[in-house]
C-alpha cells in the first residue's frame, strides 16, 4: 500500500477524486461570499451529470456525424450545453430565495428532490432504464496530452493525459480567484455578502449581484456533475452526486469561503477519497473505507471550528 | 380559527394542488397513456382492500421521522440527520433482535429502546459538536447521515448477513416482530405506537416546560437568554428527542411485517420526507400524522401507477419539491395575505366604533 | 414635514436652510427628530409636505443613490462598511476603476491615497478596515462621501464613537473641509464640541425646530435650554418613599463593551426597597451596559453588583431572576418577546417554573391561561384572544404584555430600561402607574429613561449618567430644574464629588 501512495497513479487517483469536489467547492465558495449558502449543489450536480451524457450523445450525433470529429463534437456541445442548462438551474434557485422569499435551506431540499426524482424519470423516459444510463452511447471528455511535458519521467506522466475537466477544474481555481478579488463583480459580491447595507448604500443592488453569484454557483455546480459522468465515470447512475456537493459545502466553509483556500481542502479530501480507492486492494471492509471521505470531512469540520472559535475568543478576551 | 391561520390552510391547499397539476403536466410530456396514469395516481390507493393498507403501512414511518424532525426544527436547529437515525434505529433493532434472545413480550421493547437510543446518539452528534465547536449543525449532520448509511452496511455485511442471501441478514425472529392486524394487509401494531408518537410528541412540544423552553429558544434565543433559559440544554435534549423518535422510527418499521431482514444498503430517504411533513405540519407533531397520510396516499397512488403505467414513481418527488417550495415561499400568496389582514383590521376598526 | 404611517409626526413644519462653506449643527435631544430629517435629505424617507430646495431649485432625493448624485453624502451613525475590504476598496465600491475586465488597483488605491491626501486625511488605503481603530473608520466614511463628490456631508452623531483624540483629530478635518468649500451637517447633543466647531446651530424640540441661531453668540446654557424641556409637565400623586433595606448595591462597576471601549467607570449606588432611582442621560453613555451586568447578561465586567444581598457574579440569569428581579429590556422585539409565538406563550417565560403554572414535567395550561386572560384585562392589552402572536400587536400592547409579565412575579427589584419608549400615551400611563405601584408596595425600581419628564416626575433620586459615571445626582428629583438637569447630561456640569449615591450604613456588607 505503501509503494501505492508514491506511485503516479496515486496522484491521478487524487485528481481524479478531487475534479468534482473541487468545482462544487468553487460554486460553494461564490455563492457564500454573495452570502448565500448553497446546498442546492448537490442536485445541481446530480441534474447535470444526467444532462452531461444526454447532451453528449446529442452532440455526438449531430455534430459529429456532420464533421467526423465525434468526440470533440459531443464533449463541447454536450459541455457547453450543460453549463448553460447549470447556470439556468442557479438562477431558478435564486428565483426561489431571492424572489419568492423561500427559506435557502428548504428551497435547497426541494431542489434537491426534484433533482433525484427527476433524473430518475429522465432517464427512465429516454433510455427506459432506471439505474443507469448504459444506452445511452457517452463519450467521456477527452484527456489532454501535452507533448513536451509527457516525457518528462515522472512528472510528465503526471501533467499530462489528464482529462480535460481536470485542468479546467484547476483553471476554475484561478479565474475564481480572479473574478472574487480583482474585478469589480467580485468586489461587489463580497461586499454584499459581508454587508448589504453597506453594499445597498453605495448604490448597489444586491438582489441582483446574488442572482449573479448563483448563477455563476450553477454554473460551477455543472461542471463537477458534467465530470461525473463525462470523467469520473463514463455513464450517469442513479444518485451518483453521492453527497459531493455537502462535502463541497464544508470544503468551501473550512476554506473560508476563499477559491484558494476551498482548493487545499478539495485537495485534502481528494487524498482521502484516493487513500479509501488504495485501501479497496487491502482485507478492510468496503464499507468502512467508504465512510472515509465523510468522516474526514466531519473531523475536519469539527478541528475546523474549534480552532476558529478559540481564536475568536482569545480575540475578545485579549481587548 | 382566526384569518391567519385560515390563510396558511388555503395556501398550502393551492401549493398542494399546484404541485399536483405541475405533475400532471409533466406526466403528459413523458407518458404514452397520460390519462390512465393520472387515474391510478389519483384513485388507485383505493382500488383494493391491499392498496388502502399499503397507505396506512407507509404512513407509519413517516409520521416517526415528521415528529422527530417537528422537535429538532422547532429548536431551530436544522439538524438533518434523522435520516440516519431511522437507518441505524432500523439496523439496531435487527441486530437486537438477532443476538439477544428474548421472550415475545419483551423482544420488541428491548429492540425498540436499543433502536431509539442509538438514533438519538446520532442526532446529539451534530448538536454536541455544535455546541463544543460552533461547528454548523447542517453540514455535520449531512455527513452523519452518510457515515450512518456504511456503518450500518458494514455492521450488515460483518455480522448479521445470511449468506444464503448474500445482502441481506438473516431472517428476524418471529418473537421480535411486531404483529400484523388485520389479515391480508401489513398494517401492523406499529401505527399504534406512531400515532402515540406524534400525540406524546405534540404534548411534549406544546404542554410540557421543556418543550415551552425550546419553543421559546427556537423562536428568539436572545428572548430565551434574557428570560434565564439554558439554551446548550434545550438544544441537546431536543435533538436527543428527535433522534430517539426517528430511530424509534426506524426500529419499528424493521421489525414490521414489512421487513423480513435488514437489507436496507442505500437511503430510504424517511428523513428527507419528514421535512416536507414537518413543513405541512407547521412544526406542530400533531398534524403529522396527517401530513403523512397524505404523503402516503400520494406516494401509494404514484407506486400503484408506475407499476400500471410508464410513468416512473419518482414522479412524487417531484410533486414533494414543488409542495414545499410554494409552502415556504413567503411570496406565494403574499398579495392575497396582506389584502385579508387590512379587511380584518378594518372589521375591527368598525367592531370598535360600534361599540 | 413627515409624518409616519403610525400617525406620528416626527418632523413638522422644520425648516432648514444650510450655506455653502458653513458647518451647521443639529441640535436637538434623542427622539426630537433630527435623524427623521436627515432620512428626508438623503433620500431614505420622503417628505408628506414641503420642499427641498438645492442651489436654488427645487428638487425632489428620491433615493439614497439620487442624494448621492445630487451631491449629497451622509455617514452613518452605524458604519456602512465592509469590514474584510481594504480602505481603498471600501472607498471605490460600486464605482471601482477598471482596466479591460478587472479592477484597477494601483489606479483605485492611487484615487483612494490621492483623497485622503488632498484633505489631510492620514490613512493607510491598503489596510483592511476590521483592523483600523473606530476613528479611522469613520474617516473612510467621509472619504467614501467625498470620493462620489459629496458637497454636503451629513454627519450623524460623528462623534459618539470617538476617543477625545479622535474626535479632536476629526474636528481639524471638518474645518478643512469647510475650508474647501463642503457644507457639513453636523448632528450632536454635545454643547461643546458644537461651541468649537460649528458656525450656525438649529436646534429641534419634539419634531419641531426651535430655530437657527449663531453658535458664536450663544452660551451652552442657552443652547441646552432650548434643548431640553419638558413640553407637559406630567403630575403624579406620589407618596413621600418609605425607604427599606438596600435590594441593590453597585461598587466600583467598570465595563468594557465588545469593542474595548470603556462604558462603565468605576459606578458605585445603592437602590432601597421603595424608592425609584432614576438614571437620565443622553443615550450611549453607559446604561444598557450597566443594565446587562445588573440583569446577570453581561459576566464580564470588574467590580461586584450585589442584587438582594447577593453577589451576582457567576450566577446565571435565572438564579438572579429568582432574587426576585423583573427587567423590562430595552428593545422588546429583540430580547423582551418572541413575535411568532402568542401572547400566552409570551406572559410567562419568567415563572412557568413556578408551582401554580407547571408540575414537575407538565405546564398547568388551565391557570395559564386564567392569569393570561387575568392579566391582559389588567394591563389593558388590547388582542382578540390571548392566542393573538404577539408580533401582530403595536407597540405599546407589545410593551404591555412584557410588563404583564415582568411584574406579575411580584418583584422586590425592578429594572426599567426605557419602559415608554415609542409607546402611547394611554399604555406609558399605565406603565408609569403600576411603577409607582411598586415602589410603594416597597420595591426598589431602576428606571433608565431618555424621557426627562418620565424621570423628573417618577423618581425619588435621580442620577445623571454622563461618560459611564454619574456626573451628578439629586435626591430629591421633583426639585431638579430641568435646564439644570440638561447642564448635567450635556456634560457641561459634571460634580467632583457625588453625594447620595451610596446609602452609607454597612447593613449588607
Amino acid at each position: 500500500m505503501l509503494n501505492g501512495i508514491f506511485s503516479v497513479e496515486f496522484v491521478n487517483s487524487i485528481l481524479r477524486a478531487t475534479t468534482p469536489i473541487l468545482f462544487a467547492t468553487m460554486a460553494s465558495s461564490v455563492a457564500a461570499k454573495a452570502g448565500i449558502c448553497n446546498m442546492a449543489l448537490e442536485g445541481m450536480m446530480l441534474l447535470s451529470a444526467l444532462f452531461g451524457v444526454l447532451f453528449s450523445a446529442l452532440g455526438g450525433g449531430i455534430f459529429g456525424a456532420a464533421t467526423g470529429l465525434s468526440q470533440f463534437a459531443s464533449f463541447g456541445v454536450g459541455f457547453l450545453l450543460t453549463v448553460l442548462v447549470g447556470g439556468i438551474i442557479g438562477m431558478i434557485f435564486a428565483f426561489c430565495i431571492l424572489q419568492m422569499k423561500a427559506d435557502e435551506i428548504l428551497a435547497a431540499i426541494a431542489l434537491n428532490l426534484v433533482a433525484s426524482g427527476g433524473t430518475i424519470m429522465l432517464l427512465m423516459a429516454v433510455t427506459g432504464e432506471k439505474g443507469a444510463s448504459n444506452a445511452i452511447a457517452s463519450v467521456a471528455a477527452p484527456k489532454v496530452t501535452i507533448p513536451l511535458i509527457e516525457s518528462i519521467p515522472v512528472l510528465g506522466k503526471i501533467l499530462s493525459g489528464q482529462n480535460l475537466l481536470t485542468w479546467l477544474s484547476l483553471l476554475s481555481v484561478v479565474v475564481m480567484h480572479l473574478f472574487l478579488y480583482k474585478t469589480p463583480m467580485g468586489l461587489k459580491i463580497r461586499a454584499v455578502g459581508e454587508n448589504k447595507d453597506a453594499a445597498e448604500s453605495v448604490g448597489i443592488s444586491a438582489k441582483k449581484v446574488q442572482y449573479i453569484a448563483l448563477t455563476i454557483s450553477g454554473m460551477l455546480a455543472s461542471m463537477g456533475g458534467f465530470y461525473l459522468s463525462g470523467g469520473y465515470m463514463n455513464m450517469f447512475t442513479r444518485d451518483m452526486a453521492a453527497g459531493r456537493g455537502y462535502i463541497a459545502l464544508a470544503a468551501s466553509s473550512m476554506g473560508a469561503d476563499t477559491p484558494i483556500g476551498g482548493f487545499l481542502v478539495s485537495i485534502l479530501f481528494g487524498i482521502a477519497q484516493a487513500v479509501a480507492n488504495l485501501m479497496q486492494l487491502t482485507t478492510i471492509p468496503m464499507q468502512l473505507i467508504q465512510m472515509i471521505p465523510y468522516l474526514t470531512t466531519l473531523i475536519g469540520l469539527g478541528v475546523y471550528s474549534y480552532v476558529r472559535m478559540k481564536r475568536r475568543k482569545r480575540l475578545l478576551q485579549s481587548e | 380559527m382566526n384569518r391567519a391561520k385560515r390563510f396558511e390552510v388555503i395556501r398550502m391547499v393551492f401549493a398542494i394542488l399546484i404541485a399536483l397539476l405541475i405533475s400532471f403536466i409533466i406526466i403528459f410530456f413523458v407518458s404514452e397513456e397520460p390519462v390512465n396514469a393520472i387515474v391510478q395516481l389519483v384513485t388507485g390507493p383505493f382500488k383494493s382492500k391491499r392498496n388502502l393498507a399499503n397507505v396506512f403501512e407507509s404512513m407509519i414511518p413517516l409520521v416517526f421521522t415528521g415528529t422527530g424532525v417537528c422537535i429538532m426544527f422547532s429548536a431551530n436547529q436544522i439538524n438533518l440527520a434523522g435520516e440516519g437515525a431511522f437507518h441505524v434505529g432500523g439496523l439496531i433493532a435487527a441486530v437486537a433482535a438477532l443476538k439477544i434472545a428474548l421472550p415475545a413480550g419483551v423482544s420488541p421493547v428491548v429492540c425498540l429502546l436499543l433502536a431509539a437510543v442509538a438514533g438519538a446518539i446520532l442526532t446529539a452528534i451534530p448538536a454536541i459538536l455544535k455546541i463544543r465547536t460552533e461547528a454548523s449543525e447542517l453540514v455535520s449532520s449531512l455527513m452523519i447521515n452518510y457515515v450512518a448509511l456504511w456503518f450500518s452496511t458494514f455492521i450488515l455485511m460483518q455480522f448479521i448477513c445470511d449468506p444464503a442471501t448474500g445482502s441481506a441478514s438473516y431472517s428476524i425472529p418471529d418473537a421480535a416482530s411486531l404483529p400484523s392486524l388485520m389479515r391480508g394487509t401489513r398494517i401492523h401494531s406499529g401505527i399504534f405506537i406512531a400515532l402515540l408518537v406524534a400525540v406524546l410528541g405534540y404534548l411534549f412540544l406544546y404542554k410540557t416546560k421543556i418543550g415551552y423552553q425550546l419553543r421559546i429558544v427556537g423562536e428568539n434565543e436572545e428572548y430565551a437568554r434574557y428570560s434565564g433559559i439554558s439554551i446548550v440544554k434545550v438544544i441537546l435534549v431536543s435533538q436527543l428527542l428527535g433522534g430517539f423518535i426517528a430511530g424509534l422510527g426506524g426500529g419499528v418499521e424493521l421489525l414490521s411485517p414489512i421487513y423480513d431482514r435488514f437489507s436496507w444498503t442505500a437511503s430510504l430517504g424517511y428523513g428527507w420526507d419528514a421535512i416536507i411533513i414537518c413543513t405541512l405540519a407547521k412544526k406542530n407533531p400533531l398534524y403529522t400524522p396527517f401530513a403523512a397520510l397524505f404523503l402516503a396516499y400520494l406516494r401509494t397512488g404514484a407506486s400503484i401507477m408506475s407499476r400500471a403505467t410508464d410513468v416512473s414513481f419518482e414522479i412524487v418527488q417531484i410533486t414533494q419539491a414543488v409542495i414545499i417550495l410554494f409552502v415556504v415561499a413567503e411570496q406565494f400568496l403574499s398579495r392575497y395575505k396582506h389584502k385579508m389582514i387590512a379587511r380584518e383590521a378594518k372589521e375591527a376598526l368598525k367592531e370598535e366604533e360600534a361599540s | 414635514m413627515k409624518i409616519y404611517s403610525n400617525g406620528v409626526v416626527a418632523n413638522e413644519d422644520v425648516s432648514l436652510d444650510l450655506k455653502k462653506g458653513e458647518i451647521h449643527a443639529l441640535l436637538g435631544e434623542n427622539g426630537a427628530g433630527k435623524s427623521t430629517l436627515m432620512k428626508v435629505l438623503f433620500g431614505i424617507e420622503s417628505p408628506d409636505q414641503g420642499k427641498i430646495l438645492l442651489k436654488g431649485q427645487e428638487t425632489a432625493i428620491k433615493s439614497p443613490q439620487d442624494a448621492i448624485a445630487k451631491g449629497i453624502g451622509m455617514v452613518h451613525q452605524h458604519f456602512m462598511l465592509v469590514p474584510s475590504l481594504s480602505v481603498a476598496e471600501n472607498i471605490i465600491l460600486g464605482v471601482a476603476p477598471v482596466k479591460g475586465i478587472f479592477i484597477d488597483k494601483k489606479r483605485a488605491v492611487q484615487e483612494a491615497r490621492d483623497i485622503a491626501e488632498k484633505y489631510n486625511f492620514h490613512i493607510d488605503v491598503t489596510a483592511r478596515v476590521e483592523e483600523i481603530p473606530v476613528g479611522v473608520k469613520q474617516k473612510v466614511e467621509i472619504l467614501k462621501a467625498l470620493y462620489r463628490g459629496a458637497e454636503i456631508l451629513i454627519l450623524d452623531e460623528p462623534t459618539a464613537v470617538l476617543t477625545p483624540q479622535e474626535t479632536g483629530e476629526l474636528f481639524v478635518q471638518l474645518k478643512k473641509l469647510k475650508e474647501n468649500g463642503h457644507t457639513v451637517i453636523f448632528i450632536s447633543h454635545k454643547l461643546d464640541e458644537i461651541k468649537e466647531i460649528c458656525d450656525r446651530a438649529t436646534i429641534m424640540r419634539n419634531g419641531r425646530s426651535m430655530g437657527t441661531y449663531q453658535v458664536a453668540g450663544m452660551s451652552t446654557d442657552e443652547m441646552s435650554r432650548l434643548m431640553v424641556g419638558r413640553e407637559v409637565v406630567l403630575k403624579f400623586e406620589k407618596k413621600p418613599a418609605e425607604r427599606r433595606q438596600t435590594l441593590m448595591q453597585v461598587r466600583d462597576l467598570t465595563v468594557h463593551n465588545s469593542q474595548g471601549v470603556l462604558k462603565v467607570d468605576h459606578l458605585s449606588f445603592d437602590v432601597k426597597g421603595g424608592e425609584i432611582l432614576g438614571i437620565a442621560g443622553v443615550e450611549g453613555n453607559g446604561q444598557s451596559e450597566l443594565v446587562e451586568v445588573m440583569t446577570g447578561l453581561n459576566q464580564n465586567y470588574q467590580g461586584t453588583v450585589r442584587v438582594a444581598n447577593t453577589d451576582i457574579r457567576k450566577k446565571s440569569i435565572k438564579e438572579i431572576r429568582n432574587r426576585s428581579l423583573a427587567h423590562i429590556p430595552e428593545d422588546r422585539m429583540k430580547s423582551g418577546c418572541a413575535g411568532t409565538l402568542n401572547i400566552l406563550e409570551n406572559l410567562f417565560s419568567n415563572q412557568y417554573e413556578r408551582k401554580e403554572f407547571s408540575g414537575r414535567m407538565f405546564l398547568k395550561s388551565r391557570e395559564m391561561q386564567k392569569k393570561a386572560k387575568e392579566w391582559i384585562a389588567q394591563y389593558r392589552v388590547k388582542c382578540s384572544s390571548y392566542k393573538q402572536k404577539v408580533g401582530m400587536l403595536s407597540g405599546g400592547n407589545i410593551q404591555k404584555v412584557i410588563v404583564a409579565r415582568e411584574f406579575s412575579t411580584n418583584p422586590s427589584i425592578i429594572i426599567a430600561n426605557q419602559p415608554t419608549r415609542g409607546i402611547d400615551v394611554g399604555a406609558s400611563e399605565l406603565i408609569r402607574r403600576r411603577l409607582l405601584e411598586f415602589r410603594d408596595a416597597g420595591c426598589a425600581v431602576i428606571l433608565i429613561s431618555a424621557d426627562l419628564n418620565e424621570v423628573l416626575s417618577l423618581s425619588d433620586r435621580l442620577a445623571v449618567m454622563y461618560k459611564g459615571q454619574f456626573a451628578g445626582i439629586f435626591t430629591d428629583a421633583e426639585q431638579v430644574a430641568e435646564d439644570l438637569l440638561g447642564q448635567y447630561m450635556l456634560g457641561i456640569k459634571k460634580d467632583e464629588k457625588l453625594e447620595g449615591a451610596i446609602y452609607e450604613s454597612c447593613e449588607t456588607l
